[in-house]
């Protein structure tokens, strides 16, 4: 616990992810705003889910814990699927931008390709999160405490943190394929996308 | 695309917090002005149409912006040109204002989770006198909700107020009062936060040293405020001093009270800035009408600001230039760099290095930048502030709620350039904020931690 955990899973967890950012994202206000944006969307998916998740909790009984895991497991199927609706509306848009976009430049050609967005949005996604996933975790981290002294696993911050980074990997190329899947109408290509996404996170929670 | 400004007076006065939250009123409406826009565009095209398309097209090219291959001197396209404008400018200036705001935001949040003092209830403004420390919740919306009445009307009455002051001419009225504000800010507020935060981190600082800083920072900060000073300056002390006066209002305004204020605030703001014969309107269209920028010390301008002393645009414009020249000259580079002014200069200078006359007048002419008024980044910040200090330590809130504003703040800027008038900022962005606030620490809290204690991702 301390400063070196907090910065050490904080630089795995978001360290690839700051690295694109930096590197490609920054430089240009356009993608700042689609990532901005596609932030909003995925958090607009996970309120729907928490509504959801929310209702199904205060409409069943609270003393099982067994229904409850269950009802979080459905919670969790049911973020995945919002955020990939979430994710196809974005798309959406960002076709219809990137229209418009073209129709207002000079030369016909919109400043930002369609791949390019599809790359920041799948990005955006990755790292909102991310963010929402282990923030609080890692602002736990500073604190004085002893992991797991309860008979949990010890290393529950490093597992986070490596969950994380991969996860937010794991969305931009998600958001790279999904939209590239939407352009050229592959169809099985979006229910890859949907079933792997479903896949980890089950997974993850065995 | 030009901004307007609305007059505010965000700082402090000798009456308290009654000015600043007048002030922090007015300029809530941002309005992004654009009466002299139509004009000032109009100039662009004549000036554009007087430059060859040769020097403009590796001027676009240099913007990495947008990706334009040339602005073809295009008599008829005058329209086609303004709208290129607005959108060739669109992007860029909404990062313009995402970056200050992020930056008064991270302040204030940093503040509010390692100093106590401003999450500490003590006692609370006058223009809240009704406390919530009642036992029945109808008790306390009650309470809230005539808070709420009393500071909107102080608000209201104190926007009139300035609004008449300006009508009537009353320029050195109103410039004293200003000044004034912004002394109790720079020099009381700034004393205050000082202490608190040497107090945290148990820092001994003699009284000497103290002075010497505050004194600095006040009179550099009165200096670069009201007066002449490098832009990134200039930009630094308005958003310390919106953190300041956000601070001010997170600690005393009581809980259910902020939130009641928040939403009054956005209505008010729509209505002042939308409505004809509200008092901000009136306001936009008198400077207008005047020629004349409002009070530029306090508006938050991304561009090169003009003095209240308005100089001539050239002498103005020479100022802050003249130190990005040399940069223009060492490197071309298609970032854009933190200083606008940098960037802007890079710009046309890059092509045209033999013509700086030229390159400064069209400056001046083409990117003003974007304004937006210092009540605004308070009230944001006020928000983003308040969820970090009362959503149960959790950061999801906190989070959402700036993606919720930023997003409210992309939008506004879109209606803007659609509308290409005077608008309100607060409404969009304060209305997501809200809803992001509540839905985020009732219903997405308790998913993400459940989710989190048993290592789930979604």
């Amino acid at each position: 616990m301390g400063a070196a955990v907090f910065f050490g899973c904080a630089g795995i967890a978001f360290g690839p992810a700051l690295a694109l950012v930096l590197l490609t994202v920054a430089a240009e206000p356009l993608r700042v705003i689609v990532l901005v944006a596609g932030a909003f969307f995925w958090l607009v998916s996970l309120l729907l889910a928490s509504l959801i998740w929310f209702v199904s909790v205060h409409l069943s009984d609270r003393e099982d814990a067994k229904l409850q895991y269950g009802l979080l497991v459905f919670g969790a199927a049911v973020s995945v699927l919002l955020q990939e609706a979430f994710r196809f509306a974005y798309f959406k848009l960002l076709k219809k931008a990137d229209e418009g976009l073209a129709t207002i430049s000079e030369d016909g050609r919109s400043p930002i390709s369609l791949r390019q967005m599809a790359y920041v949005s799948g990005l955006s996604f990755g790292i909102i999160s991310g963010v929402f996933s282990v923030i609080n975790i890692l602002a736990d981290s500073i604190g004085p405490g002893i992991v797991g002294i309860h008979g949990d696993s010890p290393y529950y911050f490093i597992t986070s943190a490596f969950l994380t980074m991969a996860l937010v990997l794991l969305h931009t190329f998600w958001g790279v394929i999904f939209f590239d899947a939407c352009e050229k109408r592959r169809y099985w290509c979006l229910g890859l996308v949907v079933a792997s996404h479903l896949l980890t996170s089950g997974l993850v929670s065995l | 695309m030009i901004t307007f400004m609305n007059n505010s007076d965000s700082e402090e006065e000798p009456c308290n917090e009654r000015t600043s939250l007048m002030s922090a009123e007015s300029p809530p409406v941002p309005s992004y002005q654009d009466g002299l826009q139509a004009s000032q565009a109009g100039e662009v095209q004549a000036h554009r149409k007087r430059r060859t398309g040769s020097s403009r097209s590796p001027n676009n090219i240099a913007d990495g912006d947008m990706s334009d291959s040339g602005v073809p001197v295009r008599e008829s396209a005058l329209e086609n040109e303004e709208e290129e404008l607005t959108l060739k400018y669109g992007a860029k200036h909404v990062i313009m204002l995402f970056v200050p705001v992020t930056l008064c935001m991270i302040v204030v949040v940093a503040t509010i989770k390692s100093v106590r003092f401003y999450t500490e209830k003590n006692g609370q403004l006058i223009y809240t006198p009704f406390s919530e420390d009642t036992p029945s919740v109808g008790q306390r919306l009650l309470n809230s909700v005539l808070n709420t009445i009393i500071m909107i009307s102080v608000i209201v009455v104190m926007t009139v107020f300035l609004v008449l002051l300006y009508k009537y001419r009353c320029y050195k009225f109103i410039h004293g009062w200003l000044i004034l504000s912004s002394l109790m800010l720079l020099f009381l507020f700034t004393y205050i936060y000082l202490g608190e935060v040497l107090k945290t981190y148990n820092v001994a600082m003699d009284y000497p040293t103290l002075f010497l800083i505050i004194w600095n920072f006040g009179a550099v900060g009165m200096i670069c405020i009201h007066w002449k000073g490098p832009l990134q300056l200039q930009q630094a002390y308005l958003i310390m001093i919106s953190a300041l006066m956000a601070l001010v209002f997170i600690k005393y305004l009581p809980e259910w009270s902020a939130w009641v204020i928040l939403g009054a605030i956005s209505i008010y703001d729509l209505m002042a800035v939308l409505c004809p014969k509200g008092p901000l309107r009136m306001l936009v269209e008198t400077a207008q009408e005047r020629n004349e920028p409002i009070f530029p010390a306090l508006i938050y301008s991304s561009a090169m600001m003009w003095t209240v002393g308005m100089a001539k645009p050239d002498t103005a414009a020479g100022g802050p230039s003249q130190q990005t020249w040399d940069a223009a000259e060492d490197g071309r580079e298609n970032h854009r760099s933190p200083s606008h002014a940098d960037s802007q200069m890079l710009e046309t200078r890059s092509p045209a290095p033999t013509r700086p006359i030229t390159s400064f007048e069209e400056l001046e002419e083409e990117e003003r930048g974007v304004k937006l008024g210092l009540g605004d980044f308070i009230f944001y910040s006020v928000l983003v502030g308040k969820a970090a200090a009362t959503a149960s330590g959790d950061w999801n809130t906190t989070l959402a709620c700036f993606v919720a504003i930023l997003i409210g703040l992309c939008l506004t800027l879109l209606l803007l350039a659609v509308f290409k008038k005077a608008l309100p900022a607060l409404p969009i962005s304060i209305t997501f904020g809200l809803v992001f606030y509540f839905s985020t620490d009732n219903l997405v809290r308790p998913f993400m931690d459940t989710l989190a204690s048993h290592q789930l991702y979604i």
